[in-house]
C-alpha cells in the first residue's frame, strides 16, 4: 500500500517535472486590472480571458526570450479604491507593466503609475490627452481614442456619401452623457465647422437605457444623414432597437469601439441590427493565425477552446492588449537585458512597430510622443448574422488631433 | 476596551462627563495611539499602508454620515456628491490658486458644508424616506452640475490633477507619509466627533432624533440644529473628499457616485448607528471584506478549480459573501457591529461571575 502510493506520488512528480518547461530566465509579472462583475460586465468576462490565453500562449512558446511572463489579474468591480488597493499590491508583486481597466481608475492611477515609473495601457478607456507621451510618459492608450475615432467615423460617413452621390447635410450624435461620453465632443464641433455639416448632440443620461425620446427627436423632427453613437455598457443595444423603432436606417448609424460587440448586437437582435456599422481596434473573427493557434493549444491540451472566444470583439481587444505589453517587454529585454524595470518597459512601448499578429493588430507604431500608437480604426458592419469588414485600417484628420493635443 | 468599573465612585458631575470614565480606559486610548502612529506605520510595507490609507478616510466619511443619520436622525443620499464638493473645491484652490494643503483641507469641508446645508434644507419640512429621495436629488443635481460646468470640473474630462500637498518644505508623497498625514486628520476628526456628543449641540442633535417635536418643546430650535447637522455631516464628508483627492492625486467626480453614498450609509448601518467607534468599525469592515473576500476565495478556489474558472468564481463568489455576511451580521446583531462588540465587553466585565 505505502509502496503504491509513493510509486503514484513519484509517477505525477515525473510527470508534472516533464509538463512545466524549464524557465532558463526568471518570472516578469504584469498586473491586469479586470472587472467581471461590476458595471462593465458585458465587456471584462470575455477581454481579459483573451489577454490570459495569449500570455499563456507565449509562455507555451518559450516565453519572451526564456523569460515567463505572469499576469497577475485582480477584479477592481470598476471601483477607484480597489484599484488603488490592487496596483499597491500588484506593484509589491514587482509588475513592470500594467493594464489598466476603466476611465476613472485610468485617471486616478497616472500619478502613481508617473511617480513609480510603471507604464500602464489603456485601451479604448478615453484620456485622449495621453496620446501624447511628453506630457503623460507612463500612460499609453494604445488603440484609437475618442478622438481618433471621432475624426475616423467622419471620415468614413463623408467617403461613404461621396460614393453615393450625396452630400452630408446634417448628423447627430448620440451620447452617454460622462467625462468618456462627452470627450469627442470638442473633436467634432471642429469637423462640422471644417466640413461644413451640421452637427447636433443627443446626451444620454446614465445609467443610459433610456433614450426614446433622445432617438424620436433624431429620427422624426432632425432626420440627420448620419448618427454617430458613443454609448456604454447596455446602452448601445437600446440604442440599435430604438433607432429601429422609429424607423431610421441602421447603415446610416456608426458606433464607436464601446458600442460594436457581438453581445450588443445579440441584445438587439441580429436581425433587427443588420446593416448597422462599429468601428473597431482590434480585429473581428476567428480567422487570425494567433487566434488559431491558442484554439490549437487547447486542443493539444486536449480541452475545448474557451467560450469566451465566440465573443471575438472583446476577446480579440484582450489579445491586442496582452500582446502590446508582451511586445514592450521583448522590446525592453532586448536593449536593457533581463534585469527590466517599468521604466525600461516604458521604452520598450515606446519601440512597438510592426506587431500586427496577422491583421488583428492595427500597424501601430508607439513612439515617445505618440503612445496612441496612430489611431487606427477598421469599420465593421453587422451583415446576415455576423460583423462584416467594411473598411481596413485607417485614420484621419492628423492635424485637428494635433491641434487638440496641443490645446488639452 | 474591556474596562472593569469596579471600585470606580464617581463623586462629582465632571468625573462623570469624563471623555474616559475608567482610567484604565486612557491608557488604552494611549496605547492605539502609539500602535497606529508608532508600531504599524514602522512594521508595515507600502501596501498594507495602502489599505490603511483607505479606510483611514473612509472612517471619517462614515463618522460624518453617522452624525447627521445616526446621531440626528436625517439620512442623506448625497453623501457622495458632498465630498465631490470638497473634492474639487480643494482641486480648484490648490491648482489656480496655489493654496496649501492646511487651507484647502478645511476650505472643502467648508464649501461641502454649504452645500449640505442647501440640500438638507428639504429636512426641515420632510422625515425619513422623503428627505431620502430628496438628497438623492441632491446627488444628481450635484453630479450634473459638475459635468456640465467646466469651470468647476476643469474641462470635458472632469478631472483635475492637484500636486501632493506639502506641509512647509515637506513633501507628502509615499504611502507612509500618506499614512501619517491621514491620520491625524482622521484622529482630529475622531476625537471632534466624541466631544462634540458632550456639548449642548450633540445633545441637542440626539434630542432631536428621538423626538423632534419634544425637542422642539424643550427649548430647541429644530430649524437651526437640522442644518448645523447637515453642515457638520457634509463637513466631514467635504473633508473626506479631499482626503481622496490628495491621496491619489486627482479629483475626479465619476468616483463619487450613488454607489459611494450608499456604500457609507452601509458602513454605518453595519457598523452600529449612532455611534463613533461603530463608524469605525463599519468603515474598516467594509473596506476590508472584498480584499479580505479576495484572498479567501482566491486560495480556496485554487484548490478545486483551473485558473481560468477561479478567476470567473472568484468575482461572483465574493459578491455572493459580501451581500451574505452583511446579512448574517446584520440578522446577528441588528445595531451593527457596534452593539456585537459591546456585547462582548459587557460579558467580560463581570466575568468570571457572571452574577
Amino acid at each position: 500500500m505505502t509502496r503504491s502510493l509513493a510509486l503514484t506520488l513519484a509517477a505525477v512528480l515525473a510527470l508534472a517535472a516533464a509538463a512545466s518547461p524549464v524557465w532558463a530566465g526568471h518570472e516578469i509579472a504584469v498586473g491586469l486590472q479586470c472587472d467581471r462583475v461590476g458595471p462593465t460586465n458585458t465587456i471584462g468576462p470575455f477581454l481579459c480571458p483573451g489577454a490570459h490565453d495569449y500570455v499563456k500562449l507565449v509562455n507555451k512558446k518559450g516565453g519572451v526570450d526564456g523569460h515567463r511572463v505572469r499576469v497577475i489579474e485582480i477584479d477592481i468591480k470598476y471601483q477607484v479604491p480597489l484599484a488603488v488597493e490592487s496596483y499597491e499590491k500588484m506593484k509589491q508583486e514587482g509588475i513592470v507593466s500594467l493594464m489598466l481597466y476603466g476611465t476613472p481608475q485610468t485617471y486616478a492611477l497616472t500619478p502613481k503609475l508617473t511617480e513609480d515609473r510603471i507604464p500602464g495601457t489603456a485601451p479604448g478607456f478615453g484620456r485622449a490627452d495621453a496620446t501624447d507621451g511628453t506630457k503623460y510618459p507612463y500612460v499609453f492608450p494604445v488603440a484609437a481614442s475618442y478622438w481618433s475615432q471621432a475624426t475616423a467615423a467622419v471620415r468614413f460617413l463623408l467617403d461613404e456619401s461621396k460614393k453615393q452621390g450625396k452630400k452630408v447635410g446634417k448628423v447627430a450624435f448620440l451620447f452617454y452623457d460622462n467625462p468618456a461620453g462627452r470627450e469627442p465632443l470638442q473633436i467634432l464641433e471642429t469637423l462640422a465647422r471644417r466640413e461644413g455639416f451640421e452637427l447636433r448632440t443627443f446626451a444620454v443620461p446614465p445609467p443610459g437605457i433610456e433614450m426614446s425620446a433622445q432617438v424620436l427627436d433624431i429620427g422624426g423632427r432632425f432626420r440627420p444623414d448620419w448618427v454617430i453613437t458613443h454609448l456604454f455598457g447596455r446602452s448601445p443595444s437600446v440604442s440599435i432597437k430604438e433607432l429601429k423603432r422609429v424607423g431610421y436606417p441602421l447603415d446610416r448609424v456608426v458606433s464607436f469601439v464601446w458600442g460594436a460587440a457581438e453581445s450588443d448586437v445579440e441584445a438587439a437582435g441580429w436581425s433587427t441590427a443588420e446593416g448597422y456599422l462599429g468601428l473597431q481596434y482590434a480585429g473581428v473573427g476567428q480567422d487570425f493565425p494567433v487566434i488559431q493557434e491558442i484554439v490549437k493549444m487547447y486542443r493539444d491540451e486536449g480541452q475545448a477552446p474557451p467560450k469566451e472566444m465566440a465573443h471575438s470583439v472583446y476577446y480579440n481587444r484582450g489579445v491586442l492588449w496582452a500582446a502590446v505589453h508582451v511586445e514592450a517587454i521583448r522590446n525592453a529585454i532586448k536593449k536593457f537585458g533581463p534585469q527590466i524595470k517599468g521604466e525600461h518597459v516604458k521604452q520598450g512601448f515606446e519601440m512597438i512597430k510592426g506587431v500586427t499578429l496577422g491583421g488583428l493588430v492595427p500597424p501601430l507604431e508607439i513612439t515617445p510622443n505618440d503612445h496612441e500608437g496612430g489611431g487606427w480604426v477598421q469599420v465593421w458592419q453587422v451583415k446576415g448574422g455576423k460583423w462584416t469588414r467594411v473598411t481596413d485600417w485607417f485614420k484621419a484628420y492628423p492635424d485637428i488631433l494635433q491641434e487638440a493635443l496641443k490645446g488639452s | 476596551m474591556i474596562h472593569r468599573e469596579c471600585g470606580v465612585l464617581k463623586t462629582s458631575y465632571a468625573a462623570d462627563m469624563a471623555l474616559y470614565p475608567v482610567p484604565l480606559a486612557r491608557w488604552t486610548v494611549g496605547a492605539i495611539a502609539a500602535a497606529a502612529f508608532g508600531v504599524f506605520p514602522l512594521l508595515a510595507g507600502d501596501y498594507l499602508l495602502s489599505i490603511a490609507n483607505l479606510a483611514a478616510i473612509a472612517v471619517v466619511g462614515a463618522i460624518g454620515l453617522n452624525i447627521l443619520t445616526g446621531y440626528t436622525g436625517q439620512i442623506s443620499l448625497g453623501h457622495g456628491a458632498f465630498m465631490s464638493v470638497g473634492a474639487y473645491t480643494a482641486a480648484i484652490l490648490a491648482t489656480r490658486a496655489g493654496l496649501p494643503v492646511w487651507v484647502c483641507l478645511p476650505a472643502g469641508g467648508a464649501m461641502a458644508a454649504l452645500v449640505g446645508m442647501i440640500v438638507g434644507s428639504p429636512s426641515l419640512r420632510i422625515k425619513g424616506l422623503y428627505l431620502a429621495i430628496a438628497t438623492l436629488a441632491g446627488q444628481f443635481v450635484i453630479e450634473w452640475t459638475i459635468n456640465h460646468v467646466t469651470w468647476i470640473s476643469g474641462g470635458v474630462q472632469a478631472s483635475i490633477y492637484v500636486p501632493r500637498p506639502a506641509l512647509g518644505g515637506l513633501v507628502i508623497q509615499s504611502q507612509r507619509e500618506m499614512y501619517y498625514f491621514i491620520m491625524v486628520v482622521t484622529a482630529l476628526a475622531v476625537v471632534a466627533a466624541l466631544n462634540l456628543f458632550r456639548t449642548r449641540v450633540g445633545r441637542a442633535f440626539i434630542a432631536i432624533r428621538d423626538h423632534d417635536v419634544a425637542a422642539e418643546i424643550i427649548g430647541i430650535n429644530i430649524f437651526r440644529y437640522k442644518l448645523l447637522a447637515f453642515a457638520i455631516s457634509s463637513f466631514y464628508a467635504g473633508v473626506t473628499g479631499v482626503l481622496y483627492t490628495y491621496y491619489l492625486g486627482i479629483a475626479n467626480y465619476e468616483q463619487f457616485t450613488i454607489v459611494t453614498s450608499i456604500d457609507f450609509l452601509a458602513m454605518i448601518i453595519i457598523g452600529g448607528l449612532g455611534s463613533i467607534l461603530g463608524s469605525i468599525f463599519g468603515a474598516v469592515f467594509l473596506t476590508l471584506l472584498p480584499i479580505v473576500l479576495r484572498y479567501v476565495v482566491e486560495g480556496i478556489g485554487g484548490l478545486f478549480f483551473t485558473i481560468p474558472d477561479v478567476l470567473n468564481l472568484i468575482t461572483n463568489v465574493q459578491l455572493i459573501l459580501f451581500g451574505g455576511l452583511i446579512v448574517f451580521f446584520l440578522v446577528v446583531e441588528p445595531e451593527g457591529l457596534n452593539k456585537l462588540w459591546r456585547n462582548i465587553k459587557d460579558y467580560f466585565r463581570v466575568w468570571p461571575f457572571a452574577y
